[in-house]
């Protein structure tokens, strides 16, 4: 920065500002973003307002906003139950799904990461070809497996596999996060008797923090929008499924009540979206490290 | 590493760590010592590794292994699989051209061969069409959304909402949107279009161009996104010596930007490829590939074979293509950036 700078006049600099001219092209950027925005808003708007129509209204006036509102297509599916059900078996799945995979994955990355052993990168690079089988490779057989240990219809038969899925890219984002933890304060902590795995609990996981937040959102959204697996393995009822797998059914169920499902689809979207508000910054930054890692 | 440095010697993980704790070290000094901290430290790591290890050794590679396994048996899953017949690679066979048996030949390449070719070249159009359509249109934005203006941030968030989506939530809101009686109905005949005879989706020549449509309505937002976070690392005196120097917007995107997020558009385009060979759940819910499969997958028809209608040998036979193909993707990919890197050794990223 510095060296490019200097360079410049100070007047160059305040008559030349880098980009915020509100010039032609400032239009036209506005211009491209608006459309990106309607391009992605539109449908999901459209669906949320529909929601808000009876079935007469939508037939005829799709575009315009409902008239008058109906609020019983959000208010019926709210006060059923199954919604809930459903959101709170997704909750249990993720939530499982991210401690399992944040527990075990940084356990296994700190050895990789600050023991030197025998064997240390061939295990690394096991772990890693997990990024070349996903799920959908494994399905068939991982599927004969989970009947074969009982766990078809279980919660756990979704959340072990999925800890087990998402291992690869939790240890290929912490490994070096855990190695650039710097080698004095280990030393200072063998110095004053700490052991390794006291080093592990006190000081490095706090310090490893952010990196496990990071990973542990990529494994929450993972397991929260993951089909594939429930749909093979939660058959036995509404009340069993997760919200994702709930849409696709209660689409099937009640094919004819259009709005019913545009109300159902929009509240299962909500969770999704606070998740991604909240937490924007987290998601970005996990999956430009995880690319970049 | 400051970490103790083990001699040699293997021991196994685990072992020995509570005998040796157990026993007082004698004072004869270094070797017990070493030992002691050598079996100490296998015992930790295999406390640490082991729960990962285990999980992933039985949930990963034991299915990847069966899944190679199985494809060369003829088995349905539900009968024992030591029932099952080995048939070597005629599952294979079967894919690729209908099987080695003339009687059975010309039915199989009807009903396995020729589905199984249509999907993969799907995949492979999507694969096409995503570095055609969808890498321009996200530079495009990207790039637009790179300059300052009002309200930016709030367009970044929206223009990547799509991605946090599922695809089954998402798959199921563009049913509604595409139902012959719905709103693109209308839109499109609002545009002068009238519907195709079935549907849109039914329709054989539209079809696959809608799910292309609503798969790139999912994913142009991870790729806007990704470019952006490279074109935040684009070092400003860059762009600004060359403004400066009178090279125009389109000039410094052109000359400047593209080219120092080249790194950043491979790794989407790997990702891109990868994503397209595995496509699964979209194409899953918008009526499990179509009914004549107009925009089926390879992994909708492996579905819809392998678990479907029982066909668990085939069905693997397929998820092994998959796979293959896929690694043969990552090798290339990993050989274009070696030779990418050590070209554009000392740039920015």
């Amino acid at each position: 920065m510095a060296a490019a700078t200097d360079t410049l006049a100070p007047q160059a600099r305040r008559t030349r500002p880098l980009f915020p001219r509100i010039d032609g092209g400032t239009w036209i950027s506005v211009g491209i973003a608006l459309m990106a925005i309607a391009f992605t808003l539109g449908p999901i708007l459209y669906l949320i307002l529909g929601g808000f129509k009876t079935q007469n209204q939508l037939a005829s006036d799709p575009v315009g906003l409902p008239q008058p509102w109906v609020w019983s297509n959000y208010a019926d599916i709210l006060t059923a139950g199954i919604f809930w059900r459903q959101l709170l078996n997704s909750l249990l799945v993720a939530v499982g799904t991210t401690v399992g995979v944040v527990a075990c994955g940084t356990m296994a990355a700190y050895p990789l990461a600050r023991y030197r052993f025998r064997g240390a990168n061939a295990l690394f690079v096991l772990f890693t070809t997990g990024l070349m089988f996903p799920l959908t490779v494994a399905i068939l057989p991982l599927y004969l497996l989970l009947r074969d240990m009982g766990l078809v219809g279980s919660m756990w038969g979704l959340i072990v596999p999925q800890i087990a899925f998402g291992l690869a890219t939790t240890i290929i984002i912490m490994r070096p996060f855990l190695a650039a933890i710097p080698h004095e304060l280990e030393e200072a902590a063998f110095v004053d008797g700490v052991s390794r795995v006291g080093f592990f609990w006190r000081i490095l996981l706090p310090l490893a923090r952010p990196g496990m937040v990071t990973v542990g959102v990529l494994a929450f959204i993972g397991s929260w929008n993951a089909y594939l697996l429930p749909l093979l393995l939660l058959t036995s009822g509404a009340e069993n499924m997760t919200l994702p797998l709930g849409v696709t059914v209660f689409q099937g169920r009640y094919a004819s009540a259009t709005t019913s499902i545009m109300a159902y689809t929009s509240l299962a979207m909500i969770p999704a979206l606070v998740f991604f508000l909240i937490l924007e910054r987290r998601i970005v930054d996990g999956l430009t490290g995880a690319v970049k890692g | 590493m400051t970490t103790v440095t083990a001699p040699a010697r293997e021991e196994g993980p685990a072992v020995d760590a509570t005998s040796a704790a157990g026993t007082r070290p004698t004072p004869t000094g270094n070797t017990t010592r070493q030992r002691k901290d050598t079996a100490r430290k296998w015992a930790e790591i295999g406390l640490f590794v082991g729960p990962a290890l285990a999980l992933f050794l039985t949930f990963v590679v034991y299915p990847v292994a069966s899944a190679a396994r199985y494809s060369l048996f003829k088995w349905n899953g539900v009968q024992q699989f030591s029932e099952a017949t080995f048939i070597g690679l005629e599952n294979y066979a079967r894919a690729l051209f209908g099987g080695t048996d003339p009687a059975t030949q010309a039915a199989f390449r009807t009903a396995y061969s020729e589905p199984f070719w249509t999907a993969l070249g799907h995949n492979f159009a999507i694969i096409g069409l995503s570095m055609a359509v969808q890498l321009p249109l996200a530079l495009l934005v990207a790039l637009t959304l790179n300059r300052r203006f009002p309200g930016r941030a709030i367009a970044r968030t929206i223009i990547f909402a799509p991605y946090v989506l599922s695809e089954v939530i998402a798959g199921i809101m563009w049913l509604i949107i595409l139902d012959p009686n719905g709103i693109a109905t209308r839109m499109a005949g609002a545009a002068g279009i009238t519907m195709p005879a079935g549907g849109w989706l039914e329709s054989q020549t539209w079809g696959f161009w809608v799910v292309f449509f609503v798969v790139t309505w999912k994913y142009l937002g991870l790729a806007i996104i990704l470019f952006l976070a490279g074109l935040s690392g684009v070092p400003q005196e860059l762009q600004e010596a060359a403004s400066i120097d009178g090279a125009s917007w389109w000039q410094v995107q052109w000359r400047i930007n593209v080219p120092l997020i080249g790194p950043t558009i491979r790794i989407w385009a790997f990702l891109s490829i990868i994503g397209s060979i595995q496509l699964f759940d979209m194409v899953w819910v918008l009526n499990k590939g179509g009914t004549t499969g107009q925009y089926s997958t390879i992994a909708s028809f492996m579905m819809q074979v392998g678990y479907f209608r029982n066909d668990v040998g085939f069905g693997s036979a397929i998820a092994v293509i998959m796979f293959l193909i896929s690694l043969v993707i990552a090798l290339a990919y990993m050989a274009v950036m070696l030779r990418g890197d050590s070209n554009s050794a000392g740039k920015a990223r």
